[in-house]
């Protein structure tokens, strides 16, 4: 602690280079924290995906519809728990870009199935107790500030009612709150019993099947034994652990994480060569300074740790700096209004940024350390 | 302290502060080699204000250096205080330096970017010392320097006297035995020069300091003890100062 007022010192030597260093470095923070949050929300699920939850879908592809009668024979494969089925609605709110996601479902096996969505047990009697209520994520009703009672119209061009219009009008009966952070929020569920009877054709076809199992470590078998059972019948199934799922269907908007990974390695690329080339500067015009601290008794070791000490308090600052303003960017709300399903920068990047404050001071500091500690003392006098 | 010590002046064995025994000295520059420093002898007994003269280029600093522990022969031994500092390890030698000896230099080598304070701290920072021990005895140097009014001043806000005196209290701060100035007054005025050469002197009389100066003028070498002249690597002996006192 005492050798601070030392390393400030130094610092404030060249304010402005210090000054241009430092906020390269928070914006290198900024948005690395900024494009974390997005990119999990991009991958929003995977993380909280149950490890003893399958999704059991069509071969051919996701919007290749299969028979409800799937369901019993599921249920019937060694080491499955228990299983229901989903359907997408896929309605449109007052207009495209509202964009949330609206699924169908059996009411009391998705509560059963996702223990964190929340649900109070008024909201659950009310639910079950409503045919056209919906049960809808808190994020969902800040967004379009919905509550209970509230009637929610929606457009659907892909399943009209009887009689072919294509307006549907559901109650909001029930709210979920994620019993994490990083459990999506933003979705609507339908109820199933309402949406097949009303609906103008495909009675009796759902679009997959959330399958819970007995224990996680079967998982891969048990898919296996799934899928055999329906090998070449008319509707062959695919199976997989929920999260692979989920990834699979982030990845068909491009590889977004990859695509996020590459920008901040190259920002931060770039910022190891601004805080580099400014340590090395500052070494370098100080030759004659270290020298003399040497003379005075300071240990070849200390002026590397007084340099790498300089190092780690650009990059604290910078980086320390630079979080905070990304935390309170993605605290101020998601950039698409609420389109995101979850908007949050996940706990396991702020630890990853502290690293990287830490790996970037040794980087950018070690080399103009290491000549500052190999500096022989006689000899950086004479210049 | 009475009169001077002569070079040929036996000392008692106790006495002896500084003992260098056949020292060479050569620098190698790529395939080039200097020999600075040749079969040097010199013993330097407690309490002694030595000037140390002679031609630029004759190997002043690199034997004041040596003498420091800044540096080491290449042959030889350097003994100061009963301890051979050319066989300790660089960590083992940065500690001693930091505990016995004091550096004052032409020009100056303050820190810029510190106060007067911080710099006379900065040895200090190495010891144990608590921060308010730290901050009293930088003060204190300040003080014998006659410096009290200038604690918060940086290098650039003060005279070239001043600050040559920061670094005398930044050299006496850890209360060395030996303190070692290089042309401490080759960079002042004539005025400026000689309140430090009284400084100097205060510090060898009164608190009875072993000072090696070198210098290039001759009044300044007056003021100490006893004069020892290099030439080509060689000290040259037997001329003496007469102390003003
Ligand atoms: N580190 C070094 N490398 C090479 N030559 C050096 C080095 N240090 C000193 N010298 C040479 O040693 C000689 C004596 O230098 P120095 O002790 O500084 O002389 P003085 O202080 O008496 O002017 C000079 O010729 C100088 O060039
Ligand atoms: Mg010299």
């Amino acid at each position: 602690m005492k050798f601070l007022s030392l390393i400030f010192g130094n610092l404030r030597r060249k304010k402005l280079r210090t000054a241009l260093t430092v906020l390269s470095i928070i914006v290198a923070f900024v948005l690395f924290g900024y494009l974390g949050a997005i990119r999990a929300a991009f991958l929003a699920g995977i993380d909280v995906a149950g490890a003893d939850r399958l999704i059991t879908r069509n071969k051919v592809s996701l919007i290749n519809l299969m028979p409800m009668a799937h369901l019993a024979e599921i249920e019937r494969v060694e080491g499955v728990d228990m299983a229901a089925h989903n359907t997408w609605f896929g309605g449109i709110y007052q207009e495209p870009s509202n964009f949330f996601a609206q699924i169908v479902v059996e009411p009391e096996a998705l509560l059963e199935l996702f223990p964190e969505y929340v649900v109070s047990e008024e909201d659950q009697r009310r639910w079950l107790a409503t045919r056209t209520g919906v049960l809808i994520g808190r994020g969902l009703a800040e967004r379009f500030e919905w509550s209970v009672g509230d009637k929610v119209p929606i457009m659907n061009p892909l399943w009209s009612q009887q009689g072919g219009d294509p307006n549907w009008v559901f109650d909001v009966a029930a709210i979920y709150d994620g019993a994490e952070q990083g459990v999506d929020t933003s979705q609507m569920f339908i109820r199933f019993d309402f949406f097949d009877e009303a609906r103008s054709g495909g009675q009796g076809l759902v679009g997959w099947y959330t399958v819970r199992i007995d224990d996680p470590d079967r998982a891969a078998e048990v898919a296996v034994a799934i899928d055999q059972v329906f090998a070449n019948s008319p509707d062959e199934t695919k199976t997989e652990p929920e999260g692979a799922f989920i990834q699979g269907f982030a990845n068909q908007m491009g590889n977004i994480g990859f695509i996020i990974t590459s920008i901040v390695g190259a920002v931060f690329f770039t910022i190891l060569l601004v805080a580099g080339n400014t340590m090395a500067y500052s070494v370098r015009e100080r030759i004659n300074e270290l020298a003399v601290l040497k003379a005075v008794g300071f240990t070849d070791g200390g002026v590397l740790g007084l340099v790498l000490g300089e190092s780690l308090v650009i990059t604290v600052i910078g980086g320390g700096i630079g979080l905070a303003l990304a935390w309170l960017m993605v605290s101020a709300g998601d950039p698409t209004g609420g389109a995101l399903p979850v908007f949050f920068i996940p706990l396991r990047d702020l630890l990853l940024g502290v690293l990287l404050i830490f790996v970037l001071a040794f980087i950018a500091g070690i080399f103009p350390a290491r000549m500052a500690q190999r500096l022989q003392v006689a000899d950086a006098l004479r210049r | 302290m009475s009169e001077t010590a002569m070079a040929e002046n036996p000392q008692p064995e106790d006495d002896l502060l500084v003992d260098v025994r056949g020292v060479d000295k050569v620098f190698k520059r790529g395939s080039e080699t200097v020999h600075v420093l040749g079969g040097l002898d010199l013993q330097i007994p407690r309490g002694e204000f030595l000037a140390l003269m002679g031609p630029s280029g004759s190997g002043k600093s690199t034997l004041l250096n040596l003498v420091g522990g800044l540096d080491r022969p290449t042959e030889g031994s350097i003994t100061v205080g009963g301890q051979r500092i050319d066989k300790l390890s660089d960590r083992k030698l940065a500690g001693w330096r930091a505990n016995h000896v004091g550096l004052v230099f032409q020009f100056y080598n303050l820190m810029p970017v510190l106060s007067a304070r911080r710099n006379v701290e900065l040895p200090l920072l190495l010891t144990k010392l608590s921060a308010k021990e730290r901050r009293k005895r930088a003060e204190l140097a300040l003080e014998i320097v006659g410096l009290s009014h200038r604690l918060g001043h940086y290098p650039r806000q003060m005279s070239g006297g001043e600050q040559q005196r920061t670094g005398i209290a930044r050299a006496i701060v850890t209360d060395p035995t030996l303190l070692l100035c290089d042309e401490p007054t080759g960079d002042l005025d004539r005025k400026s020069g000689d309140e430090i050469l009284d400084l100097l002197q205060a510090l060898n009389r009164e608190q009875g300091k072993t000072i090696i100066m070198v210098t290039h003028d001759q009044l300044a070498a007056d003021r100490a003890t006893r004069t020892l002249h290099l030439d080509k690597g060689r000290l040259v002996t037997g001329m003496q100062g007469q102390g003003t006192g």
